[in-house]
């Protein structure tokens, strides 16, 4: 098992209830683990949560981790997987002088080149939204930061996984 | 037929009758068959104190003298009953008193509900008077927490609360319930909670793992057996005897896996870890099989992990799936409940005897009686030794009394020499090394189990902790034996500031008031010795005592307790002096 610290995203399964993210986040703070990203979102089953968690570690202690995580008795499971593992998306959006859309030409190619999409225009101001890969979205923080960001926020890992999460199978087992 | 009609308005009656969420409460825990509480009063946990009062003939209700002795007297209660404790108190500071108990209850695998009091819930997070965020507070400690804000939830929070504690791989839970939803009424069902969708807390054995481990087992050269406490919390001694007697394996236990088969056991070879036996120690770095059956290798039991076992398999017993290959990497692991493991490999292991490999534990053992044991309990200096007040005690016990230790020197020491003849006989703060647990344990301990002799025995340092109890064991009339032993120091602290300080002593030294005085002002018997030949006939005594009595001894202020594995040494580099 690999030594090596690589990102991980941790899908952890869950009953939805208060006081649940504080439970799992106390997991990592008590081993002095940094949370790269954290998104909690439904899941494809009503009435379960998923967790979305990107650490930086390696896989001897992810799977330490994952059994921590699994002793919660409102987890349902959890699963760890590299990123060669998931398909994944990260979201960033962009708040630009509305202006600079008209006086500044090369922000229409860059636009363009991105793929990345506007959001809403006024006078003011408009957003670009950008999915993709964290480096997509730095990429183009960085082509627009010369000409002025007024905001800027990237959203967390979401993430599906190749292989199958069997959450169906087991909750039927569960229930049986 | 009008017969009938009654009956049926009567049953109707029964199942939806309104009553008051803290009356609920009550009834919950009549209906989880809870006899006894522990616990302190105040302003947001009132109206379930109202409720007591009424209920006080199905109830017996413990006011301690602090929550945290609630806690672990609910502990004590808990450990030789193995049944659920539960402990209550009030919101704000009371709340927070319960979680040094809490978290000792937590890493010891102790099943408790704690029940606090809130504030209304209209005044959540308003800072109000006694508010405290004990939710977010207990969230590290507990095996599971909640918060009620509605008094019709409360029956099925609280019925969720005992399974939880109780199942798998016990532990901790707290309910924390607002005053409002104390005071609101509703209609008062209770169902027992029996499964719980995310929650599996028995995994399953798989025959497979059963199968490995007998391979390993019957082919082992020097296989060595380490148990702890989920031996206990199963109530697998008999299979576990059973087992070990069949394969005739040599077997070591954890500090809360004492008492498990008895002192007296031949195949009991001692304590692990730290100031355990010398033999255990050593052979486990000479073993080529080492099962592990419910404990979890702390750090205490381990020393240098990477110099532990290195040479042998590994066979682990667990019910908790994180502790697999937590600490020590498992070549088979057996999941699932220590006594149906047991029941399900015994059939696959080969009859056994390992005389030679046994007599490798016996020679180490002569090694530490002629070094260290013969010293601790036939002294011939002048000053007492706590070696042999446990042997003393041992003896006018016969071994059938339960052992109630604090934290230090002196634990190590009842560990160490104590005789158990029956299981639950060692309650001790093992994982937290909580201080000033042993004194409210022993309480809870005693009235969990009457008709046994409950010996609590502490330093003078974590006696001081707690010394406030004596209130309630003056109260309540708990027959607790109390023996203090009294070096005037933190001895444990002080051996190593002796070892590895250069005998820098800071703050360690007690001047400490007259604990007999102290006592006898608790109304309570009390007696002190301090001479050799006083001895025999105090403790004598104090068994003979029908009610709670208290012996200070004092014993010889710089003694160290040895065997010894440094922090962070091998536990093969045990010291003997």
């Amino acid at each position: 098992m690999s030594t090596d610290k690589q990102l991980y995203t941790i899908s952890v399964y869950t009953e939805n209830n208060i006081g649940l993210l504080n439970r799992i986040s106390a997991i990592f703070q008590r081993r002095h683990i940094n949370i790269e990203s954290l998104n909690t979102s439904p899941s494809e089953i009503e009435g379960v949560s998923k967790f979305t968690i990107v650490v930086n570690m390696d896989e001897v202690n992810i799977k330490k981790i994952i059994g921590q995580i699994e002793k919660q008795v409102e987890v349902i499971k959890a699963y760890y997987h590299n990123l060669d593992e998931i398909i994944y998306q990260i979201a960033g959006l962009f708040k630009i002088k509305s202006e600079l859309l008209f006086e500044e030409r090369q922000i229409q190619n860059i636009i363009k080149e991105s793929n990345a999409r506007i959001v809403t225009v006024n006078k003011e101001f408009f957003v670009l939204e950008k999915s993709g890969k964290k480096e997509e979205i730095i990429a183009l923080y960085n082509q627009l930061s010369p000409y002025g960001i007024m905001q800027y926020t990237r959203s967390g890992l979401i993430a599906v996984s190749k292989d199958e999460m069997k959450i169906s199978t087991l909750l039927k087992t569960y229930n049986n | 037929m009008e017969t009938q009609t009654i009956n049926k308005q009567q049953q109707t009656t029964k199942t939806t009758e309104r009553i008051s969420g803290s009356e609920a409460i009550v009834r919950c825990l009549i209906e989880e068959k809870i006899k006894v509480i522990y616990g302190y009063p105040g302003g947001a946990i009132m109206p379930l104190y109202d409720e007591l009062y009424k209920y006080q003939d199905k109830i017996h209700h413990v006011l301690t003298r602090h929550e945290q002795g609630a806690t672990h007297a609910a502990q004590g209660f808990a450990r030789i009953s193995g049944e659920v404790g539960v402990a209550i108190a009030t919101s704000g500071p009371g709340a927070t008193n319960l979680i040094t108990g809490i978290a000792d209850a937590q890493i010891d695998s102790t099943p408790m509900v704690c029940i606090t009091g809130q504030v209304f819930s209209h005044l959540l997070g308003s800072d109000a008077f006694q508010e405290t965020d004990i939710v977010g507070i207990s969230t590290p400690v507990t095996k599971w927490n909640c918060q009620v804000t509605r008094a019709e939830d409360i029956p099925a929070v609280l019925a969720k609360a005992f399974y939880i504690a109780k199942s798998g791989r016990p532990g901790p839970v707290l309910i924390d319930i607002t005053k409002d939803a104390q005071l609101d009424t509703f209609d008062f069902s209770y169902e027992k909670c029996t499964k719980i969708r995310s929650y599996n807390p028995v995994p399953k054995t798989e025959d497979s793992s059963l199968e490995a481990a007998a391979k390993l087992i019957n082919e082992a050269k020097r296989p060595f057996i380490i148990w702890g406490q989920g031996v206990i919390l199963s109530e697998a001694e008999e299979q576990f005897k059973a087992f070990i007697e069949k394969a005739g394996i040599p077997a070591a236990w954890t500090i809360l896996g004492a008492s498990a088969i008895p002192t007296s056991h031949p195949l009991n070879v001692g304590m692990l870890g730290m100031h355990g036996n010398y033999a255990p120690n050593v052979l486990t770095n000479e073993c080529d099989v080492l099962i592990a059956i419910g404990m979890r290798f702390d750090d205490r039991v381990t020393g240098d992990l990477s110099k532990y076992a290195k040479q042998a398999k590994v066979i682990h017993f667990e019910i908790d799936p994180a502790e697999i290959d937590k600490n020590v990497k498992s070549d088979v692991a057996v999941l699932g409940d220590a006594k149906a493991s047991l029941e399900g490999i015994l059939p696959l292991i080969n009859q056994n005897s390992h005389k030679e490999w046994h007599q490798k534990f016996k020679d180490l053992y002569k090694i530490e009686y002629e070094k260290v044991i013969k010293n601790d309990i036939h002294p011939t200096k002048e000053g007492l030794t706590m070696g042999e007040v446990v042997k003393e005690i041992n003896i006018q016990t016969k071994g059938e009394a339960a052992i109630v230790t604090d934290v230090g020197q002196h634990q190590m020491i009842a560990c160490r020499y104590a005789d158990f003849n029956k299981s639950k006989s060692n309650i001790t703060s093992g994982g937290l090394g909580t201080m000033g647990f042993g004194l409210p344990a022993a309480i809870g301990a005693k009235m969990a189990a009457p008709e046994r002799e409950v010996i609590s025995i502490s330093g003078d340092g974590g006696y001081q902790m707690t010394i406030q109890e004596l209130g309630t064991i003056f109260q309540q009339k708990a027959a607790v034996k109390v023996v203090v032993l009294n070096n005037e120091f933190l001895g444990m602290v002080r051996q190593w500031q002796q070892l590895f300080f250069d005998k820098r002593y800071a703050s360690t030294e007690m001047t400490n008031p007259d604990f007999v005085a102290i006592a006898k002002g608790y109304y309570l018997n009390a007696r002190k010795v301090v001479k050799r030949e006083d001895l025999k006939e105090a403790v004598a005594e104090m068994i003979a005592s029908k009610e709670a009595y208290f012996l200070e001894v004092c014993v010889e202020k710089e003694d160290n307790v040895f065997p010894m594995v440094p922090s962070g040494a091998s536990v093969s580099d045990i010291r003997l002096e």
